[in-house]
């Protein structure tokens, strides 16, 4: 590469013009606070960024299976926005974006302001298909909490589980594809049947699933025969996983007509794109916003990009290392629209960890490169069944170091 | 900090100072052979007789798991690690211009001086004794192959005279890598976006923590070792698939920038 099209930010008329250009960034997740820090710390001050997320405190789903497990203390897994706002002059707004006029390039927040862009980032996460597990919705979630989003409801997951009665039933509802964190229905599972062996033994896991296949599904089910034997018992779509309704008012699961009283029922309903993106009329059929891969903009209005679990981009799983991966090379179209800044080729990656059991870590990844049609898959790779204990104790060991530095590229 | 080490048959500082320094006629036998070199370098380092002869030996023998990221010996200078030369009675994370982690600098100002002593307790368990070290190695479990190490250690890097010429913390004929591959320009502004890939699993801040930190690496072990990857002659899996997405200009520009930036405030 050579350096022949430098500029740089401070040449841009637009920070000469004193006004700033200013990018909006909804949802402060993995791929939401990583582009307003990148953006915020790259473009040196010359752009103006506002980060809108309604928490105060971020704690991430990833991890929080381990959480449930017993292998991270709540705390752990949450991390505040002050660095963002101290270190790197990014306005951290909270409120919730309810609207976004594109037309006008504004942003409505929900305490009545309203916010203008040059650039909008739309990284909302997931919301839930209404109706897609009959006799489910939000109202229903204290009594069987879905915990895909974590926080509150991965708190009353746990306690749920601890306070199971002696041989009860753990019964999860899995979603249908696609969903956030392929593998992390399958990693709650080990997590709660890790906790169970030590404190209740003679409980049962019961998972209904829509699907015929699901992430990881060799190396999670060789790790359940080792360490959880007759604990867990998954019914697939041939035997009615994918025709099952709920009755939270009787604590039952009805599977292919047939009732069933469980102590625990997580339900984890199919998922669409984060409401705003809705709102915003960027999604399409699919419920998720369909994007250009090389700098992750909608395809729908190019002063909007999509991160995350809301973009419809191709190859890429619905992970945090994934949103964080779209994320720079969002940052980086961003600042070069915005900024003359230099404009690299887009790439991306991501490795996704699970815990199967103490020291029992498995991994899968891949990178993927941007065409005009996706993001497209280039190469992987997966942990093989029958490693050796050494090598999956350090696959956990690295989860440990990634989480610790991809919060860093989040946050700090 | 030493309060907690626990010898075992362990040999005092003042013992092995009675002992006579050895000099080695390194200048020959430094040469290297080609890509086997790793297997012959053991019997280039060999002392040619001697009465501690069998002893050094195997201490030269264990530094081969050190070497990668240290150098001990006449001309050492840091690389991945500090040089070692003059460690025995060094306070911890004591050189100016090695970037230590802070942990390592915390565990100096309470006064850890390394020793015997020491350094067996921090080769057995690094992390153990200092959980933040940038050191993230497993550790040397057997108490015999550490004394033998610290043995060879305290002779060559007991003073600065007899020194063996350090050798190089990796080569890319060891890998049977063209060597051209350093001789690549590589663009840093270039690297600081690609960099943006390896932070999210390699903390910026250069912690350690179950994942090696590539802050401020030299840039010939970086890029023989991101070559090695490529190559399939180093194993990880994650690495050698970010490395095969690489191209030798975009190795080289990542090598230039974590040499420089590490850390941006």
């Amino acid at each position: 590469m050579s350096a022949a099209a430098a500029s740089t930010a401070l040449a841009s008329p637009a920070v000469l013009a004193q006004a700033r250009p200013r990018v909006v960034v909804v949802g402060g997740g993995a791929g939401g606070a990583t582009v307003a820090r990148y953006i915020a710390k790259d473009s040196k001050g010359a752009i103006d960024v506002t980060l809108v997320e309604p928490t105060r405190a971020y704690y991430s789903c990833f991890f929080s299976n381990l959480y449930i497990g017993g292998f991270r203390d709540f705390d752990s897994i949450g991390h505040s926005y002050g660095a963002l706002a101290a270190r790197y002059g990014i306005n951290v707004v909270h409120d919730w974006a309810v609207g976004v006029d594109r037309d006008g390039k504004s942003v409505a927040l929900a305490g009545g302001g309203t916010l203008g862009y040059d650039r909008l980032v739309l990284s909302p996460g997931i919301d839930f298909k209404p109706g897609s597990v009959p006799g489910w919705d939000l109202t229903e979630q204290n009594r069987m909490p879905h915990a895909y989003k974590a926080g509150s409801q991965t708190q009353l997951l746990k306690s749920q589980v601890e306070a199971m009665p002696e041989g009860g039933v753990y019964c999860m509802v899995a979603p249908p594809n696609p969903f956030r964190c392929p593998p992390g229905p399958y990693e709650r599972i080990s997590m709660v049947a890790h906790m169970l062996k030590q404190s209740n033994p003679s409980a049962k896991i019961l998972i209904v699933d829509p699907k015929e296949k699901f992430s990881k599904q060799g190396l999670f089910e060789d790790g359940w025969q080792r360490h959880y034997p007759g604990m867990i018992e998954r019914v697939g779509p041939d035997f009615g996983g994918d025709s099952v309704e709920v009755r939270p008012a009787s604590m039952e699961v009805v599977i292919d007509g047939e009732a069933t009283g469980v102590d625990v029922c997580n339900v984890i309903p199919a998922q669409q794109a984060g409401r705003i993106a809705a709102a915003a009329e960027i999604t399409n059929d699919s419920g998720w916003a369909p994007v250009v891969p090389h700098g992750m903009q909608s395809r729908v209005d190019e002063n909007i990009h999509v991160l995350g679990d809301a973009s419809l981009q191709g190859d890429m799983p619905k992970s945090g290392f994934s949103a964080n991966s779209q994320a720079k090379v969002c940052a980086m179209a961003v600042r070069g629209a915005l900024t003359d800044s230099k404009v690299f080729p887009a790439r991306f990656s991501n490795t996704c960890w699970s815990l199967i059991g103490t020291d029992d870590g498995v991994k899968v990844g891949a990178s993927y490169e941007a065409t005009d049609e996706k993001i497209a898959k280039t190469d992987g790779f997966i942990s093989q069944t029958g490693e050796s204990a050494d090598v999956r104790k350090a696959t956990y060991e690295e989860s440990l170091g990634w989480y610790a530095a991809i919060s860093e590229d989040m946050f700090s | 900090m030493t309060a907690r080490f626990s010898a075992s048959g362990n040999r005092s500082l003042s013992n092995k100072a009675a002992r006579t320094f050895k000099t080695f006629p390194m200048a020959g036998v430094m040469k290297r052979a080609g890509p086997s070199m790793l297997a012959s370098a053991f019997l280039a380092f060999a002392p040619v007789g001697g009465a501690t002869g069998t002893g050094a030996e195997k201490g030269r023998a264990l530094f081969d798991q050190c070497k990668r990221c240290h150098q001990v010996g006449s001309g050492a200078t840091h690389r991945i690690g500090p040089h070692l030369n003059g460690i025995f009675g060094r306070g911890a994370g004591s050189i100016e211009d090695y970037r230590y982690s802070s942990a390592m600098k915390a565990a100096g100002r309470e006064g850890l001086v390394w020793t015997e002593e020491t350094l067996d307790e921090f080769l057995a368990d690094p992390r153990g004794m200092i959980p933040r070290t940038r050191m993230g190695v497993a550790g040397m479990e057997s108490g015999e192959d550490r004394a033998a190490l610290l043995t060879w250690l305290l002779d060559f890097s007991g003073d600065g005279g007899g020194l063996p010429t350090a050798e190089r913390t990796s080569t890319p004929e060891e890998y049977g890598l063209d060597p051209r591959i350093l001789e690549v320009a590589g663009d840093p502004e270039y690297g600081a976006y690609l960099s943006s890939q390896c932070t999210t699993c390699h903390s910026a801040e250069g912690d350690e923590r179950g994942i090696p930190s590539i802050s401020h690496w030299p840039a010939d072990d970086f890029v023989i070792a991101m070559h090695a990857y490529k190559q399939g002659k180093r194993e990880h899996p994650v690495m050698q698939l970010v490395a095969r997405q690489l191209s030798d200009e975009e190795i080289a520009s990542l090598a230039a920038h974590f040499l420089a930036a590490g850390h941006e405030p």
